[in-house]
Order: C-alpha cells, then sequence, then structure tokens
C-alpha cells in the first residue's frame, strides 16, 4: 500500500478550476517534484494535502487513513508536514522556541500541571528541551539558539524552517520553493541537505520547486503541472525530453524546433 | 526544575518582604487610608491588567470588552455572598468561574474573527452585559448593587495578586504559553505545526475572564457598592491602555504601567480642574517616549537585573 494516494482531486473556486482530476501516488521514502509554470496549480495541490482547502472531489489517502476535509492542524498529527514559500516562522521568537512550538502538540501535560509545575511538567519539558537541541545541532543551529528567528540570514531561516517542520516527525514532508531567493551555493547546499534528511529521517518528500537545477538534481519522480492538469509525469531524463513540457514552458514552436 | 525553584523562592521572599513593609506602614498609619485604598485598586488593576495582557499580548487577541468579566464576576460573587452567606473566597471563586464560563461562551463563536472584528464584537458583548445588568432587578438595576460586606483587605488584594503573577507566569512559560504565543506570531504557521489555534484562543479568553472575574470579586468587596456603568467598555480601554504601554509581553512592564497610570490620576489632584487636561497629555508623552523605546521595561530591567525572578528570556533555557 502507498503512503500517499491522491486519487483525482478536484478543486474549484467558483466558476476557476484551480486543480483538476489530480493523482499521484507516493511510497516510503519516495523523493517526487512538483513542478509547473507560475499560477499551475502547486500551492494549492499543497494546500489540499494540507488541509487548508478541502478538495471539490476526489481522494487523498496517507498511511491508510481518509484525509480530505480535515483541519491543518490535525493532518499534521497524521504526519504530514510542511514548509511555506514565503517563509513563515515565529520572527519574534528564538530559534529555540521555534523548535520547541513544534514539540507542543506532542506534550500530554495539562494546564494545571503547568499552573502548578507538577513533575509531567518537568518530565516532558526535558524532554523537548532535549529533542530541541539534538534537532538545532544536527542542523547546525545549535551556536544560534537564543538569536531571534527574524535575526538569522535567508538560508539559515530556511534552514530553520525545515529543521522546525521535521520536528513534528512527519513520514511526508512538503517542501514549498524550498531554493526561492537563494544563490547557487545556497542552492547546492540545500539540495546535499534534502538528500541527506531523506537518508537520515527515511521520509518521503514531496517539493515544489522553480529551480531546474535543483529539481532535476534531487528528484527521482518529477509531476508537471499546468492549468490545473498533470501534464507530464516521471523520471528526470523523461521530463527534459517531454515535448508537451516543454510547450508548457517555452511554448508551442520551441517545442517543434 | 533547581533554578526554577530558586527563581521561585526568591519571588516568593521578595512578594513578603513588600507586603511586610506596606503592611506595616499602613498599620501605623504612615501610608494612610485613603492611599491604602488606593494601593488596593493598584492591585486589582494589576489583576486585570495581566489577564488583559495574557489575552492581547501574548495571544495576540485583541479584545475591548474585559470589563464585562469584571462586572460579572463583581455582580456574580457579591450576589451570591449575600444571599448564601458563603465564605469569602469561595464567593470570589464562584464569581470567577462564572465569569470563566461566559468567556468560554463568548469565545466559542467570536474567536474565529480577527483583529479589529474581534475587538468590534468583544465590545458589543461588553455593552451587552452592561445594559443587561441595569435591566436585572435582583441585582439592583441601573442604581447599582449596595450593602456589600467589606471584606476585601490588603492582605487578600496583595497575596492574590501574587498568586495571579505566579499562575499567569507559569501558564506563559509552559506548553500552552508558547502556543499562545505561536498563535500570536502566525496563525497559520502554527496550525501547521499541530497546533489548534482555536483552542488555545479560547483558553487564553477563558484564563483571561476567570481571573477578571475574580478582580472584579475583590473590587465589589472592597467598594462595597457596585453599579453597572462603572464596568462600561472605558473601563477596558483602560486596561489596554496598561498592556499597551507595559509594553509586548513583560510582566514587570505591566505592573509597572499599572502601578504608575493608577496612581497617576491621584497624584495629580492638586491641579484641581485642570487634572483631566495634564493626565492625558503625560499620557501622550509616555506612549511617544515608549514608541522611542525608552520603555517602561527596559528600564527596569537595567536597573536591576538579577533582582527580577519574572522576566522573560533565559527561564526557558532553564526550566
Amino acid at each position: 500500500m502507498p503512503l500517499l494516494d491522491i486519487e483525482n482531486i478536484t478543486i474549484k473556486f467558483g466558476g476557476l478550476t484551480a486543480v483538476s482530476d489530480f493523482s499521484i501516488s507516493m511510497e516510503e521514502n519516495d523523493l517526487f517534484g512538483l513542478i509547473g509554470p507560475n499560477g499551475a496549480g502547486k500551492t494549492t495541490v499543497f494546500n489540499m494535502l494540507t488541509g487548508v482547502y478541502a478538495p471539490t472531489s476526489g481522494k487523498i489517502v496517507f498511511n491508510g487513513e481518509s484525509i480530505q476535509g480535515i483541519q491543518p492542524h490535525q493532518i499534521t498529527k497524521k504526519k504530514i508536514s510542511r514548509t511555506f514559500q514565503n517563509i513563515r516562522l515565529m520572527k519574534n521568537l528564538s530559534v529555540m522556541d521555534n523548535i520547541k512550538v513544534s514539540y507542543a502538540y506532542q506534550a500530554h501535560y495539562s494546564l494545571v500541571s503547568s499552573i502548578f509545575r507538577l513533575p509531567s511538567y518537568f518530565r516532558q519539558e526535558e524532554e523537548i528541551e532535549k529533542k530541541s537541541l539534538d534537532l538545532l545541532k544536527i542542523f547546525g543551529l545549535l551556536e544560534l539558539k537564543n538569536e531571534k528567528a527574524c535575526n538569522l540570514p535567508y538560508g539559515q531561516q530556511r534552514r530553520l524552517e525545515i529543521a522546525r517542520a521535521l520536528a513534528t516527525q512527519p513520514k511526508l514532508l512538503l517542501l514549498d520553493e524550498p531554493a526561492a531567493g537563494m544563490n547557487p551555493q545556497e542552492t547546492q547546499n540545500l539540495m546535499d541537505l534534502i538528500q541527506w534528511i531523506r537518508r537520515e529521517f527515511k521520509i518521503a518528500i514531496l517539493l515544489i520547486e522553480h529551480d531546474m537545477k535543483l529539481v532535476m538534481g534531487v528528484c527521482e519522480n518529477i509531476v508537471v503541472l499546468d492549468y490545473g492538469k498533470i501534464i507530464a509525469q516521471g523520471p528526470p531524463d523523461e521530463i527534459k525530453t517531454n515535448k508537451k513540457v516543454i510547450e508548457a514552458y517555452l511554448g508551442e514552436e520551441a517545442a517543434d524546433a | 526544575m533547581k533554578s526554577y525553584i530558586k527563581r521561585g523562592v526568591i519571588f516568593l521572599a521578595a512578594s513578603l518582604v513588600v507586603f511586610c513593609v506596606l503592611f506595616v506602614l499602613i498599620q501605623t498609619d504612615v501610608i494612610n487610608a485613603y492611599y491604602s485604598q488606593i494601593l488596593m485598586v493598584i492591585c486589582i488593576n494589576i489583576i486585570l491588567a495581566l489577564s488583559t495582557n495574557l489575552i492581547i499580548n501574548y495571544t495576540g487577541q485583541l479584545t475591548l470588552g474585559h470589563s464585562a468579566f469584571m462586572a460579572i464576576g463583581a455582580y456574580a460573587s457579591a450576589f451570591i455572598q449575600m444571599n448564601t452567606g458563603l465564605p469569602f473566597f469561595l464567593s470570589l471563586l464562584c464569581g470567577s468561574v462564572v465569569a470563566a464560563v461566559f468567556g468560554f461562551l463568548i469565545g466559542l463563536p467570536t474567536l474565529r474573527l480577527k483583529g479589529d472584528y474581534l475587538a468590534i464584537t468583544t465590545l458589543g458583548f461588553c455593552q451587552i452585559v452592561v445594559v443587561a445588568i441595569q435591566n436585572i432587578d435582583a441585582l439592583g438595576g441601573a442604581q447599582g448593587l449596595a450593602g456589600i460586606p467589606p471584606k476585601t483587605t490588603f492582605a487578600w488584594v496583595f497575596f492574590s495578586m501574587i498568586a495571579t503573577i505566579a499562575i499567569l507566569y507559569n501558564i506563559v512559560h509552559a506548553n500552552q504559553g508558547r502556543a499562545m504565543i505561536s498563535v500570536r506570531e502566525d496563525e497559520i504557521a502554527a496550525e501547521a505545526m499541530g497546533i489548534d489555534t482555536t483552542r488555545y484562543k479560547i483558553m487564553s479568553f477563558t484564563t483571561g475572564a476567570f481571573f477578571a472575574g475574580y478582580a472584579g470579586g475583590l473590587y465589589a468587596f472592597l467598594m462595597m457598592f457596585i453599579d453597572p456603568n462603572s464596568f462600561n467598555f472605558l473601563k477596558s480601554i483602560d486596561f489596554v491602555i496598561y498592556v499597551v504601554l507595559g509594553g509586548t509581553g513583560g510582566f514587570v512592564g505591566c505592573i509597572a504601567s499599572t502601578s504608575i497610570l493608577t496612581l497617576l490620576p491621584e497624584v495629580l489632584r492638586f491641579l484641581g480642574d485642570l487634572r483631566m487636561v495634564i493626565y492625558p497629555l503625560l499620557l501622550i508623552v509616555i506612549m511617544i517616549l515608549r514608541v522611542k523605546n525608552i520603555r517602561v521595561t527596559s528600564f527596569l530591567r537595567r536597573k536591576s537585573g538579577a533582582a527580577k525572578p519574572k522576566e522573560r528570556g533565559e527561564d526557558h533555557a532553564a526550566a
């Protein structure tokens, strides 16, 4: 049984069909790329996967459970986590607290034990503290742990956002344009990071990206969207030469030439 | 854990010392009856300001109806005490629970709204509560409820304030507080990190209402007379001013600003008719200075670094 099975999801906003008949299927530890021209509906697919929008029709099955139409915070509990196209860190919180927020839903002590500082509070807080430090350490952010998130350089903010998403312990990680605004060196580092995360955490990754070097470099399977429809799907080499894809990106004549 | 206990002990010891000093001063009439009354009002206002602070600064929800919960607490505890003869503390608790229940019920539908929309609905709620009380004869109607026994003493008010500080501090520096702060910072990101934002907004609102109700009870038993108009939305605006002046989040700032702004109109009494001209002017000056980063909080922090156990920052790492 696949980890994620999307069957013919369609979403309409009034008269506009943003995404139609979108179907993909991912196994555990797969690394898929989702590409397409601007406005093709890539982020809309992410938003349906993470519960921001409910699809008008179709089915999303994750880990054997149907998940379409449930709340975003419940999706996270089902082990899907995401980053955002425009970085959404808790800007005024420290790096450490940003990570700790992700552990919040995994802590199970009550308001009463917070107020009276019962042993369960100290036990779980210690655990969260330790886990957060470990995560920051492997992401190389340990020295910055008391820094405000908004003071980090751009590349580090992206890194922190990915670390934060991983702290929710997902089985599927959705990355929405992780390389946006990065220089070639930072993009190269990001490629290494993505591959390393996949190996180390043994999770499936689905990423949206415009940087073709990154997509072709790390993804083993690429899905191409245009006007809300899948126009091609396959390994990078196939996609590179696919006539429909070139047409979508460069126009008809270029594809003929 | 150790450092938490250490900070807790320092905080308790410091507050005991402050209490003893003030208590002796009141007993020996150095602080006369008039000023001791103001002192008690300051303590009550601090409870109210801190509970507003939890909602506005920590959870990022602008409420303009906090005085409604104060009114509910005041009327409920006074009414219960006068009719059943329940012990003072129990009737205070009853009043706060009633306020918290109202807070929960109001929060459920309204907290789906954001920013100014929430502000307007809470404002409306406040007005409804005032008008409702005016029309309930059992509560004295528009004439107010008189004959409440004077049970609030300085010790009650002071230690209630200390307990409020401790409880709210513990909430803010725990998982629940982190979730509330994340709602303030970025609701969408908080949702994506698995935080049920509605739940934490309601939790914050209900907790705020509970303490506002408690403070309302203390106020009723202090003043011995309450009337609905003293709880209208202008009173809520007072709390918002305390919180805004206190700066983002800090407990110390909030306490300092509340004390200063409660005391200031009394100190200015010698100005006679000019008082209500000078007070707003001072308020404007203070706000301008605050914007220029000469905040009350940072001022206090610079002066006494280690002596303030109630500060944000280092505590997360230590707890």
